[in-house]
Parts: C-alpha cells; sequence; structure tokens
C-alpha cells in the first residue's frame, strides 16, 4: 500500500454533472427569455419561502440550532478520517459491506458491478443528490440497467429526459399541466401508462404516479438511495422524505445500496436531534417531514438482506483542504439559499450546469471540480446576503464567493481586467492623480448631453446601458467643491 | 469629537449632493466634520470581482487616513459593510498582523449615516422637512451586513412633512452587484426590473436608500423607463429643511 501525499484530486471530467457546456451568463439569458419559466419558479419559491419563514419563526432557539448544527458540522470535518473509519466499524459489524469510492468514475464503478452481482436489470431508486453528481443512472444505462427514480419530481424529471433544476424540487421549472403532458406521453413507455383523460389536478397527478410507481415497488429487487445523514457512533443510515417512496424503496426490495458524500457524517445519534429540526423547517417549510427513514447494516427477518454503502469523495477532500472554502461541506441540501436567492429566482437551475445550483451551487461546484473548471459560478451573485442569512449550518456563501472569485481570476488569464483593475487600484492609492480623474469624470457629460442622462456608453460599460441610463458627472466632483469652500487642498 | 467623512469613490465622482448634504446635516447637528483628502475608496470594488491584492493597498491607505478620528460616517452602507467585513480578512490573508490591528480599531469606529445619528448621535429627529411621499429601499449590505434594522425608517419617520410607504419586497436585491452588474448584466436588469415594478406600484414620488450604488441603478432603470420617480439619498432627505 502507498501513501499519497499529494493535493486530493477534484471530480474528474467527463462523467457526471458539476459542470455545464455554458459558462453561467450565457445560459442565465437564454433562461430569463423563458416566461413559462421564470414565472413557475416565482410562485413556486415564494410559497416555500413563505412558509420556511413561518415555521422558523416559531423556533425560540432557531439561532442556537443553527450555531449547534454548524458546530457539529466542523466537529465532524476535523475529524473526518477516523469518524468515517468508526462508520465503517459499525456498518460491518452490523452486517453491512462498506466501499470507498475515490470519485465518480469508481463509484459508479462500484454500483454497477454490485447490481450486475444480483444479476438484475432493474432497480428502483431513492431521491439522491450524490448519484445524480456522479451521472449514476447513465453508467447503470450503459451496463444495460435500468434505474427508475421514485421521487415524484425525479420521476417528472427522468420521463421528460430532462434534468433537475432544484436540490429538492427537481422539476420546480415545471407547472402542472407540463406535467400532465409529460405523465400521459412517457409513462406508457416506462411502464404502467397514465390513465386516459388524465387532468393536471394534483391529486389526479399523483395517483397517476401511485400507480406506476407502486409496479416497479413491487417488483423491485435492488434498491439504491443516497443518505441525508450517517451516524459514525451507530453505524445508522437516515434519509427524510416526504412522499414515502423512499420508505418504499429501502424496506421493499433484497438488495440496498446507499451511495453518501463522506460529508453526510455526524459523530453520534444525539446530533440527529440538531438537524431533524433543522432539515425539514429550512427545506420544505414543516416542522417535521413525513417519513424518516433509519437502518443500521441488516437486519434478519426484517428489510433488505444485503446492504452496501459506497462513500464517495469526488472532490469533497480537495474542498475540505480549503480553509476558506471547506464550510460548504457542512450543507446539508436543504436548499434554503435557493428558494430565497433573486438570482436564481430568475435563472433557474440549470443555467448553473450543476446538480447543485443556486448560491450552495456556485460555491460547492466550483469547489468539488476545481475552480478553473467552473470560473463563472462564483460570479452568479450580486452578494445579497439572504442566502447566508437562511443557512440552517451558517454558511457564509457571500464571503466564500468572494474568496473563489480571487481563484478564478487566478486561475484565467483576465488581462484586460487584471490591468484595468491593477491601474484603478494604482490610481487610488495617489491621491492627487485619483482627484485629477473624478474630475475627467465631467467629460462625460458631453455622451449625455441630449437628454440630460446616458443613454449608451462603449463596452464593457454598455452591459450597463443595456436596461438603464447613467445620470450625467456632475460639473464638481465632492472633493473639488469641499476644497473650494472648506479650505485648501 | 473628531467626525471624519468617509466620501466613498461613487459619491465623490458621481453624486457631490449626497456628500454635500451629509456635511450639511452632520455639521447642523453640531460636528465639526472633516474630509481627510488622502482618502480615496475601500476597495470593494477589487475584492469583490477576485482583486485582493490590488484591494490591500486601498484597505492600508483606508486605515491610515481614518486612523486619528473617534468616528468615520459614511454615507454608505456597502462601503461600510466592505470596512467592518472584509478588511480584517484582507489584512489576515496578507499575513499583516500589525493592520489587521489598525483595521479592527478603524472598523469599531466607522458608521454608516443612520448608525451615526441613532446610535452616537442618538436621536431619530434630525429637524428635517421633506414634504414628500418616499419609499425606501433598504440596500442589501446595509440590512444583512450592518444589521442596521429599522434605523432608517426611523430618522424618515421624524422628518416634517415626509410620507413614509412601505415597499413590497423591500428586502428583494435591486440587482446592481458591483461588476455583477456587467457580469450577469441580464440577471441584473431582470432583478431590476422587478424592484422598479415594486417602487412604481407605491405611488411614491421618490425612492430612497442608503446607498448611491444602489439608487444609481434603480435611478437607471425608473429613467430608462421614463417613469416619475426621482431617486433621492437618505441623507440629502435628512439635510433638507
Amino acid at each position: 500500500m502507498t501513501t499519497d501525499l499529494g493535493m486530493p484530486a477534484f471530480a474528474p471530467r467527463g462523467v457526471g454533472h458539476l459542470r455545464g457546456d455554458q459558462s453561467f451568463p450565457e445560459a442565465a439569458r437564454e433562461a430569463l427569455g423563458n416566461k413559462q419559466l421564470r414565472s413557475n419558479l416565482g410562485r413556486a419559491t415564494a410559497t416555500i419561502r413563505t412558509k420556511r419563514a413561518a415555521v422558523v419563526a416559531e423556533v425560540p432557539d432557531w439561532a442556537d440550532l443553527r450555531t449547534a448544527g454548524a458546530a457539529i458540522k466542523d466537529a465532524v470535518l476535523a475529524d473526518l478520517g477516523a469518524q468515517l473509519l468508526r462508520l465503517e466499524k459499525q456498518v460491518t459489524a452490523h452486517g453491512g459491506h462498506v466501499h470507498w469510492a475515490r470519485d465518480a468514475n469508481e463509484a459508479n464503478r462500484i454500483v454497477t458491478d454490485l447490481v450486475r452481482a444480483t444479476g438484475q436489470t432493474d432497480v428502483v431508486k431513492v431521491k439522491s443528490m450524490a448519484t445524480q453528481e456522479i451521472g449514476l443512472n447513465e453508467a447503470l444505462a450503459e451496463a444495460g440497467i435500468a434505474a427508475w427514480e421514485t421521487d415524484l419530481a425525479e420521476l417528472i424529471v427522468q420521463l421528460a429526459d430532462d434534468r433537475p433544476s432544484h436540490i429538492l424540487v427537481p422539476a420546480i421549472h415545471r407547472n402542472r399541466t407540463e406535467i400532465r403532458d409529460i405523465f400521459l406521453r412517457e409513462m406508457g413507455r416506462a411502464g404502467v401508462p397514465a390513465p386516459a383523460g388524465l387532468t393536471d389536478e394534483p391529486r389526479e397527478l399523483a395517483e397517476a404516479a401511485r400507480l406506476h410507481l407502486r409496479a416497479k415497488f413491487l417488483s423491485a429487487q435492488v434498491a439504491i438511495s443516497g443518505a441525508n445523514f450517517a451516524v459514525a457512533e451507530t453505524g445508522t443510515l437516515a434519509v427524510v422524505e416526504s412522499e414515502g417512496n423512499g420508505r418504499m424503496c429501502l424496506t421493499l426490495p433484497k438488495t440496498l445500496i446507499t451511495v453518501m458524500g463522506i460529508e453526510k457524517l455526524l459523530p453520534t445519534w444525539r446530533d440527529l436531534e440538531v438537524f431533524l429540526q433543522l432539515l425539514p423547517r429550512s427545506s420544505t417549510g414543516e416542522r417535521m417531514n413525513p417519513y424518516t427513514s433509519m437502518w443500521t447494516g441488516v437486519t434478519p427477518g426484517d428489510g433488505p438482506q444485503e446492504f452496501h454503502l459506497v462513500l464517495l469523495d469526488n472532490g469533497r477532500t480537495a474542498t475540505l483542504a480549503d480553509p476558506d472554502g471547506r464550510a460548504a461541506l457542512r450543507c446539508i441540501r436543504c436548499s434554503a439559499c435557493l428558494n430565497v436567492c433573486p438570482v436564481y429566482e430568475r435563472t433557474g437551475g440549470h443555467a448553473y450546469g450543476s446538480v447543485y445550483p443556486g448560491p450552495i451551487g456556485a460555491v460547492l461546484s466550483p469547489q468539488l471540480t476545481g475552480v478553473k473548471d467552473n470560473p463563472s459560478l462564483p460570479f452568479a451573485s450580486s452578494l445579497c446576503g439572504a442566502c447566508y442569512d437562511v443557512c440552517p449550518v451558517a454558511i457564509d456563501i457571500p464571503t466564500m464567493l468572494v474568496h473563489l472569485r480571487a481563484e478564478a481570476v487566478a486561475s484565467k488569464g483576465m488581462k484586460a481586467e487584471r490591468a484595468a483593475m491593477g491601474g484603478v487600484s494604482s490610481l487610488m492609492r495617489h491621491p492627487r492623480l485619483y482627484g485629477a480623474a473624478l474630475r475627467m469624470g465631467r467629460l462625460g457629460r458631453i455622451l449625455g448631453r441630449r437628454r440630460g442622462v446616458i443613454r449608451r456608453l462603449p463596452w464593457p460599460m454598455s452591459a450597463w446601458t443595456r436596461a438603464r441610463d447613467l445620470p450625467l458627472p456632475p460639473t464638481e466632483t465632492f472633493r473639488d467643491w469641499w476644497v473650494r469652500t472648506h479650505g485648501s487642498p | 469629537m473628531r467626525v471624519a467623512l468617509f466620501i466613498t469613490c461613487l459619491v465623490d465622482a458621481m453624486f457631490p449632493q449626497v456628500g454635500k448634504a451629509t456635511v450639511g446635516l452632520l455639521e447642523r447637528l453640531g460636528y465639526d466634520v472633516d474630509v481627510p483628502l488622502q482618502q480615496t475608496c475601500c476597495g470593494q470594488m477589487h475584492t469583490n470581482t477576485g482583486y485582493p491584492d490590488q484591494a490591500l493597498p486601498l484597505v492600508r491607505q483606508f486605515a491610515d487616513v481614518f486612523a486619528g478620528y473617534d468616528a468615520v460616517v459614511a454615507p454608505s452602507g456597502s462601503c461600510v459593510g466592505s470596512v467592518r467585513h472584509q478588511h480584517a480578512g484582507l489584512a489576515s490573508r496578507a499575513g499583516d498582523a500589525g493592520l489587521r490591528r489598525q483595521v479592527d480599531a478603524v472598523a469599531a469606529r466607522t458608521y454608516e449615516l443612520s448608525e451615526f445619528l441613532i446610535d452616537v448621535h442618538g436621536t431619530a429627529d434630525v429637524g428635517a422637512y421633506y414634504p414628500h411621499r418616499v419609499t425606501y429601499h433598504p440596500t442589501c449590505h446595509s440590512l444583512r451586513l450592518l444589521q442596521v434594522g429599522d434605523r432608517p425608517h426611523r430618522l424618515l419617520r421624524a422628518v416634517r412633512g415626509l410620507e413614509l410607504v412601505d415597499l413590497p419586497g423591500a428586502e428583494t436585491c435591486c440587482g446592481f452587484g458591483g461588476t455583477f452588474a456587467l457580469k450577469n448584466a441580464d440577471v441584473s436588469a431582470a432583478m431590476l426590473a422587478d424592484k422598479v415594478e415594486a417602487v412604481i406600484s407605491t405611488g411614491a414620488g421618490v425612492c430612497s436608500a442608503g446607498d448611491s450604488s444602489c439608487l444609481m441603478h434603480i435611478g437607471g432603470g425608473l429613467s430608462r423607463g421614463d417613469l416619475p420617480v426621482r431617486t433621492v439619498h437618505l441623507a440629502e432627505i435628512l439635510a433638507s429643511t
């Protein structure tokens, strides 16, 4: 065995969904043109925002819970290696098998081999961000294995051959009429078809999905899940959900394979108390989620009799190595930051190019892939700070974005911008020259002499005047006025 | 009490009337205001665009220029936010413990205008008269970095003749975000459109805020739409008699 003391690896290219084809501004421009998308998103995020605010406000010790959540995560991250070994020991002692996956390719290979060994060609899936991250469904498909999503929203996304656009509500970009159309068109090809005459009533849509999925649950021999939490002390895995589809997958099949990011760990059973309060209130805006499933290895005669846990790194150790970025690993995927983000609300999740959209995606994706592969994401924020306010584990996303912007600039050439920034900085170090430069602003008055405002500016300021006017620069700067009225320079 | 005005680069270059109003107001309240002319910029644009090395000399300069004052007042929540929440990190990043101590000391005495008036001066009524219907946009950095809370509203409510109307979705960003407005111009413009719509819905004739940057953005949108609402900085309202 060798010991590798080099820098931990980033999530590899060519597999999984952490990188987009376009930069954020390009993808956002397209998304902004989609009126239906904006209205779907605006309505949905406003609803969840309001619900969250109400159920958080009623908890008197929310600020303390939040501090505790952050502290527990920081403690486990500071001792991650030892805690993971502790988890492995407990899972193994309870009849489970633990697999270590350095990256998406290794995880996909491990899971594919495990499914192959069962002889099955169909698996049911519990909603899982980790398996979306590594592109597991595609890897299984290449091996001739069909993976069926059973979360309602993931089902909608899968049937439409679409991509998730939200961590919690993957089909948030769809309204119910679009969902009805997808069900009518696609369900038959995947199994039990949608009833003829299906309307867009939520109850009917849910019933169609129930009938479709029931057939899958009852025949499935293998299930694949993610995990919201794992308890190192006991070896217990936990999935929290709303629909009960997860419970079906976690209890009915003979074999259960769980793919979990290594940061999902909690040290002790008692720590769950904090997170089972923080997560549902922050994510769905509920006091408690309807279903919480927990399992520890294998229980003879009850539930899956074969259990595999795949521990996934895929850039997490690299993220952990950065003192100014590692707090992103506290994230419990609640998506509160998405729902309050004015940028996400207008662009939707696809513009981020990664399965992790919104503010947390803008700091997590570039760290998992290396900033070089996602250089536009740290800039996809006005730094308004709404995300930090609602984060249940107090990730200071705006400060982290600023830190990653510096890395993005360092990783790219940015010659023109660097020269401009350097020039302005050195000008600002010389107050006299700076004062003279401000005075030169007066020349800009010529650009708006007709209308009294400036309507068009050359590049790069043309980006401003595409949608906004600029007032005329004053005839006298403040400092010149001060010198004239209050004394000598 | 030695009070220095940190004028901010944007106000200096583009909105001198805001600086004059701040000076006028503070002098009316009995302060002897100084404007050290060695000051330039807090460096926020550099920091937030990914150029911390270029921001560092500006942090050093800020700490030097404002070292000797009892209070430093700025008509900007964003620039004060940068001083209080970014300068320390930049000094530490540079490994300069001396500078870190210096910026911590100056940052603790640096106030956004409404903070200075309510917390230091200790009154909401500054004797202003402004007979207009006004709506207030509570700029993100004032709201979330500085947590000024309702200080600006308390000041505005004490202004004689002024009718303050609630802005729907007030706490949502206007989309300015510094170089965000250029790098993500389309998203920024979409955010601006919604903010402008909210401002118009109030029926106010004046949209006010504590940051000239956000007002320049909102005002730019109002002007482009030929909409009959003026943007006026909080300092200008409070300076009016």
